[in-house]
Parts: C-alpha cells; structure tokens; sequence
C-alpha cells in the first residue's frame, strides 16, 4: 500500500524538480507550510498518501522583508511572526488584523497567510486583506519564477492557479506611504474565532482630503474572494463623505453573489458586506487622519 | 516503508526517534516518547489541549508532524516542573482549583507559561484572548483566569 512520505528541500530548485518529478510520474504533493489545514484535510476522508513536501527549509519562503519601498512576506513566514512586525503594524494594519482574526494564539504560531491563499476558502480572512493591500503573489515554477495579482490567484472554491511543478514562495506588495493605509473588517456571529459571515478588506490614500486611490475587496460573500473596482470608483476623486461611502457600500453589495448557509442567508450577507464596506472605509481614513 | 528518523530536543533532553511520515508531534509525543502529558482532545486544532512550544512558539501538537521537530527545541508540560518543585502556575492552578477532569490542564498550563513570557502582567482581557484556543468544559474558565493572575503576580513578585 502507497504511504506518506516526506521531504524538506534546501533549494527552490529542489523542491521545484520534486514536484516535477511527482507529477510526471502520477503522484501527488501536498505543499506543507503551516500544516493548519493540511493536517486536518490528511485525516479527512478521501485525502489519499503523497509526499509532504515541507517548504519551511527554504530561505526564499523564510524571508520577511520591510523596506522603504517594498514589502516581501514569505509563504513559510506564521502569521504571529507577521502580527509581531512593529513595521508591519504601522504600514498594513489592516492585513495584520485579518492574520490576527484567523485562528487562536496557537494557531497563528503555524498558520501562513500564504497557506490561507493557496487553501482557496471564500471565507479565508487574509485573502480580502491582501487583494486590498494590492499584494502580487512571487510563484516558484520549473523555470524560474512568475508573478500574478492577488486577485487572480484563487480560481474557485479550494482552487487556486498555480500549476503542476509550481508553489507559492511569497507576497510582494508596496510599501505604503503615510497616505495611504488599509483596514479589514468581517463580521461573525462569536468575536473570536469563527468563520466570517461576510469580510471586506480596504486601502485608500488620500491626500489634502481628497481620495486619490482605492481598493476595495470582499469576501465569503462569493465563492472566491473579488476585488470590487465598482466601489473604488465610487470613493476616488471624493472626500469620503457619506454619499460616497454608501455607493461603496452599494457596489460591494452588487458584486456580492453569496449562499445561505447556518451562517447567514445570502440577503443578509448582501446587507451586511455593505455596512462593512463604509466601515472599513472609515477605518481606513481615521488611519490615514492619525499617521 | 522505512520509518523517518529525527533528533529533536525535548524539554532540554536530546531524543531521537522513528516516526512515520503522517504521524502527528501529538503521536510522537504519547506514543514513541511516552511522553502521554500532552493530551489529545479534538485533534483538530480547535481545542488546544495538545499545546507545547516549539522554539518558544505555542503550537498544537496534533497539526505538526513529528518529522518536523528535527532540530527544534520543544517544551511539553513534563518540562515545565524543576527540580525545586512545581511552577508557579501549576501550583496557582492547584490553589484557585481551576480544573476539575484535568484533560485541559496541560495545554492550559503551557499555554499561560508563553503567555507569561510574552505578557508578565496581562489584564484579564489579554489572557481572555491568550487563552481564546484552550477549551475547557468544566471550569467556566474563572478559576483559570484567577489562577494565572495569581502566578503572574507570584512570578513577578517572588515571596
């Protein structure tokens, strides 16, 4: 009988030429970082023997880089180390508050906002934060490297883009200047630890009062979390008054196409993904008013 | 197949052993080590009875692998008691009673001592929030709270 087996290269090219190598010949990897979610799917039923492939040997997904211009979280980086950075805290509070809502103090000692991504979930807190953060994913391939925005990673439900012989090294993302500043707000039925009902995840920057830029994402209100450029349009060019937060509110709304589940039914969602937008909206400005 | 071979350190001892390569540090722990004060509850991530530190981390023990605790350092609650006696959180959770069936009790205990590296002096809100990954379905969670307030005062107030 087929078992697990397990491997923690040194080397991207390494771990690049395993993962070819599995796929040529027909056997499955598991990408293992954190092991939040993949130790709980490997005791679940239907998740059959491949090799574990551990990319906390490398030092490219180790990286946690803030410079004056860029930003660099690699996918090996947990999230409590991210949460810790006092440079991250002023620069993405709100990607640190999504990493902070996800999971206990336990948890977050293991978990990777990188593994959040790649698990695809439409209600994985991170991933609004960092499509609002505006981050672009660095992916390992056979030949080298590619890059691809945040937003177009996560292909559908548990499904993400990245290909046979391919894995996620890390997070690039801009560094945000004194202007600019993002907040991620979800709502849940418990205040800790659950699973987001809806979530909406914002970067603004404004100067002299007036809104220059936006990015503006939702999720579990989709089966993939979206960037909702309808509610960014509604903001640039204004000075946040409540007019505008409200169309934001309101395109957040139209893209939104969720289910009802126990959790909430889909009306609800649709009204509450709108009350988070203007939230976080405000959120973000009260930010940039204190920086 | 052929059982993977790893040296970790354990609570400051060098160990080796042989795991398989989907066997949970939990496993390892209670199973090869025989180390069983680390207790299995959800084996899920949910219910932090398994909690141990790993380089200082607090991590749940059933969602790591054993192979990966080559060359780390970890703690279990076996290694929280010195040879002078009980911690002082141990002996807090004695007096303020703060157990009642005990299989939270490990991973409470170690959960509060990387609390109280971290946070010497937490309100009760931080260790509210500390905690939030330990269930406990006896205690109501008071007792709990009081007994780590009471280790934290003693700790940084020896007698």
């Amino acid at each position: 009988m087929e078992s697990y087996s397990y491997a923690a290269p040194n080397s991207v090219s390494e771990a690049v030429a395993l993962l070819a190598g599995n796929a040529s010949e027909g056997r499955q990897t598991q990408i293992l970082a954190g092991g939040t979610d993949v130790l709980v799917q490997m005791r679940g039923s239907g998740h059959t023997p491949r090799t574990l492939l551990d990319i906390k040997a490398l030092a490219e997904t180790n990286r946690l880089e803030v410079g004056s211009e860029s930003i660099y979280i690699g996918s090996a980086v947990p999230s409590a180390v991210i949460n810790e950075n006092t440079e991250l805290q002023v620069a993405l509070p709100g990607l640190l508050e999504a990493a902070d809502l996800i999971g206990s103090t336990q948890i977050q000692g293991r978990a990777t906002i990188c593994g959040n991504l790649c698990n695809a979930s439409p209600a994985g807190d991170s991933i609004p934060a960092m499509i609002a953060a505006g981050a672009v994913c660095d992916i390992a391939t056979g030949d080298g490297s590619r890059e691809l925005p945040v937003e177009d990673f996560v292909t559908g439900v548990g499904q993400n883009a990245l290909q046979p012989g391919e894995f996620l090294l890390g997070l690039k993302l801009s560094m945000p200047g004194p202007e600019t500043r993002d907040a991620y707000l979800r709502f849940t039925p418990r205040t800790e630890m659950d699973i987001a009902v809806a979530g909406v995840g914002v970067s603004l920057t404004v100067i002299d009062g007036i809104c220059t830029a936006a990015r503006v994402a939702i999720g579990a209100v989709a089966p993939t979390a979206r960037l909702v450029p309808d509610a960014a349009h509604a903001l640039v060019g204004t000075d946040l008054n409540e007019q505008a937060l409200v169309a934001a509110g309101e395109a957040c709304k139209a893209a939104a196409s969720p289910i009802s589940d126990k959790r909430g039914t889909a009306e609800y969602r649709k009204k509450v993904v709108a009350v988070l937008c203007r939230r976080a909206i405000a959120l973000a400005h009260q930010r940039i008013q204190g920086a | 197949m052929a059982r993977l071979q790893v040296e970790s350190t354990i609570n400051g001892d060098t160990k080796e052993f042989l795991c398989d390569a989907d066997q949970s540090m939990l496993d390892v722990l209670r199973d090869e080590l025989g180390l069983t004060g680390t207790k299995e509850g959800c084996g899920t991530g949910d219910c932090g009875a398994c909690s141990i530190l790993v380089d200082g981390r607090l991590v749940c023990a059933c969602l790591m692998l054993g192979v990966e605790s080559g060359g780390k350092s970890i703690e279990t609650i076996e290694g929280i008691a010195d040879k002078e006696g009980l911690h002082p959180l141990q002996r807090q959770f004695l007096e303020n009673a703060a157990l009642q069936c005990g299989i939270c009790t490990p991973g409470f205990i170690v959960a509060s001592k990387a609390l109280l590296e971290k946070h010497p002096n937490p309100d009760e809100e931080t260790i509210r929030y500390w905690l939030a990954g330990n269930l406990c379905r006896c205690t109501g969670y008071d007792k709990i709270v009081r007994a780590v307030q009471d280790a934290a005062a003693e700790m940084s107030h020896p007698a």
